[in-house]
């Protein structure tokens, strides 16, 4: 294995990509809407095609706006699909953004006619192209620290209000704490977390990193702000090993399972995920297995 | 000038288009506590929710001290259902007691030292004082019934609404919850719960308003809780049990057996 100063960058920015997407993701996950972030991250797709159509270049702002409004437009509709369908939660999401996501295809296919906006990079995202940039700092490293820290500054600042609106929002909004407000202010985060880590990583370590550090982090604190610091390093530590796993042991493992040397470096972004999930399990065992030995309840690995 | 806690005027509450309550009219005296009974579906808890916004009302008129309900929110306190959260959630008994501050505490502003120490006390007040450091799924039904009333006590409110805070609970907490109540009419309180319990109705509260889907009847327990009035209420299952009790009373009724 030869680590290269390329290396180093792609490990930050996935690190920085998955703790951005964790912080949004532990509130998604306390409001039992881990599948809203699962939707929106799928349903920017035609936002950010239909904002660079409509725009004509790769300029971030239009395609940032498409997508945090398909972003909304998802949870809305699907909110409206619920009551008007009588269908459940899961369901009125799953015909919006599946239908949304196939749209999106459609029109990147079109747009692609026109430049290189490709679906794969789309999918799996270009962390080790992303990473090539003549500057000092890769933009796209200056770009996941930014919204890291917004996201941290948002989560910081209404943390109070986010913790009662997911725990209790009809005594939330009893008070005069504005839950569905707070809501929407979530999905819009989300949203603009997903569009920017988009282009690093992909839609699939997004989906990965919205849910599994925060529920990994689940299974070690008892406070939200607990949850929400485990979730943090849970996000870094998947990071790490992913890329780790990628250019090293799961190439060789791989090569020696199917008999073939020539396999190279696997996708970092796709094994970060993969990681991510594997800790996930481990901490689930670990968790089951204290409590087996302590007998109580709710027993954490901690 | 209207000084009454809580007035509903002709309220009307439909749900997918099925009503749920029709003309709701009543009001709420000061200073007393007040049972909201009827059978499963009458709409006892949706009245709660209609009144304070939560679901929105088709039409009527619902005053708090004679006025809407923005204007004068600090003044009352809410206690939902406990089974309507989520009792895994990772919180400790004080933080959710803490949210009874919030509001006061103001947008942006963190938990600090004093707030903590004002939901200790009333975590004290409900019998809870060695559990303010629990996270809340180790509670047990009761106590976790009583860290909403502390949440509720925490908000220092006038007007508390209860929806079922006897519900399946131990008899300390019953105990507490009635030891509560009666505080909190001492301070000039009052106190509106949705009760299930027709057997402690009387018991446990001064005025009664029956509901199945319109207002049966409202006033002091001892007049509304005449066996005409709960069998309009209740319809023809209590009237079976009724009967059933009339005939076994009967002297010289035949027995079983």
């Amino acid at each position: 294995m030869i680590w290269t100063e390329l290396d180093t960058w792609i490990v930050l920015t996935g690190a920085l990509t998955a703790m951005a997407c964790a912080v949004p993701g532990v509130f998604l996950l306390l409001n039992k809407q881990s599948m809203l972030g699962d939707a929106i991250s799928h349903a920017v797709l035609p936002g950010l095609a239909i904002g660079f159509l409509v725009s004509g270049s790769r300029d971030s702002f239009p395609m940032l706006l498409g997508a945090v409004l398909a972003g909304l437009f998802t949870a809305v509709v699907s909110g409206v699909i619920e009551r008007r369908g009588r269908v459940e939660t899961g369901a009125s999401l799953g015909v919006v953004f599946c239908s949304l996501f196939a749209l999106g295809l459609i029109l990147i296919r079109i747009a692609a006619d026109h430049v290189d906006l490709d679906p794969g990079c789309v999918l799996y995202g270009a962390l080790e192209l992303a990473v090539i940039d003549s500057a000092a700092v890769p933009r796209i490293v200056w770009q996941s620290t930014a919204i890291l820290l917004l996201n941290l500054t948002l989560a910081a600042v209404f943390f109070k209000e986010l913790q009662v609106a997911a725990f209790d929002p009809r005594f939330a909004k009893a008070s005069g704490i504005p839950s569905g407000g707070i809501h929407h202010g979530l999905t819009v985060v989300t949203a603009l977390t997903t569009v920017v880590a988009f282009e690093s990583v992909g839609s699939i370590l997004v989906i990965a990193m919205l849910i599994v550090p925060g529920a990994s982090a689940m299974l070690l604190s008892r406070s939200v702000a607990g949850v929400l610091f485990w979730s943090l390093v849970v996000a870094l530590a998947s990071a790490l090993a992913g890329h780790l796993l990628a250019i090293s042991v799961a190439p060789e493992w791989l090569g020696w399972l199917t008999g073939r040397q020539d396999l190279g470096s696997l996708n970092s972004a796709g094994m970060m995920a993969a990681s991510a999930g594997l800790i996930f399990f481990s901490l689930l065992a670990a968790s089951h297995f204290a409590r087996s030995i302590s007998g109580r309840g709710r027993a954490s690995v901690l | 000038m209207s000084t009454l806690p809580l007035e509903i005027r002709s309220l009307n509450v439909a749900y997918h288009r099925k009503m749920v309550l029709w003309d709701a009219d009543l009001s709420i005296r000061p200073g007393r506590s007040t049972a909201i009974v009827g059978p499963n579906g009458a709409g006892k808890s949706t009245l709660l929710k209609a009144s304070l916004g939560l679901i929105p009302a088709a039409s009527g008129e619902v005053l708090f001290y004679g006025e809407p309900l923005k204007k004068v929110r600090s003044r009352v306190a809410y206690v939902p259902q406990r089974e309507s959260v989520d009792w895994d959630f990772p919180v400790s008994a004080r933080d959710v007691v803490a949210m009874g501050l919030y509001k006061k505490i103001g947008w942006c502003l963190p938990v600090r030292a004093r707030h903590r120490r004002m939901a200790d006390e009333a975590l004290a007040d409900v019998g809870l004082a060695d559990f303010a450091g629990r996270q809340i799924s180790q509670l047990s039904g009761g106590q976790q019934q009583r860290v909403f009333l502390a949440r509720a006590l925490a908000q220092k409110a006038d007007l508390h609404l209860m929806d079922e805070p006897f519900a399946s609970v131990d008899a300390a907490t019953e105990q507490a919850i009635l030891t509560l109540i009666e505080r909190l009419k001492l301070e000039g309180g009052t106190v509106v719960c949705v009760h299930h319990d027709l057997d402690t109705v009387a018991e446990y509260f001064d005025d009664v308003i029956l509901l199945n889907m319109r207002v049966v009847a409202k006033g002091p327990a001892s007049e509304v809780l005449t066996p005409e009035n709960l069998r309009k209420t209740y319809g023809a299952r209590l009237t079976l049990l009724d009967e059933a009790v009339v005939d076994l009373s009967r002297p010289g009724a035949p027995r079983e057996s």
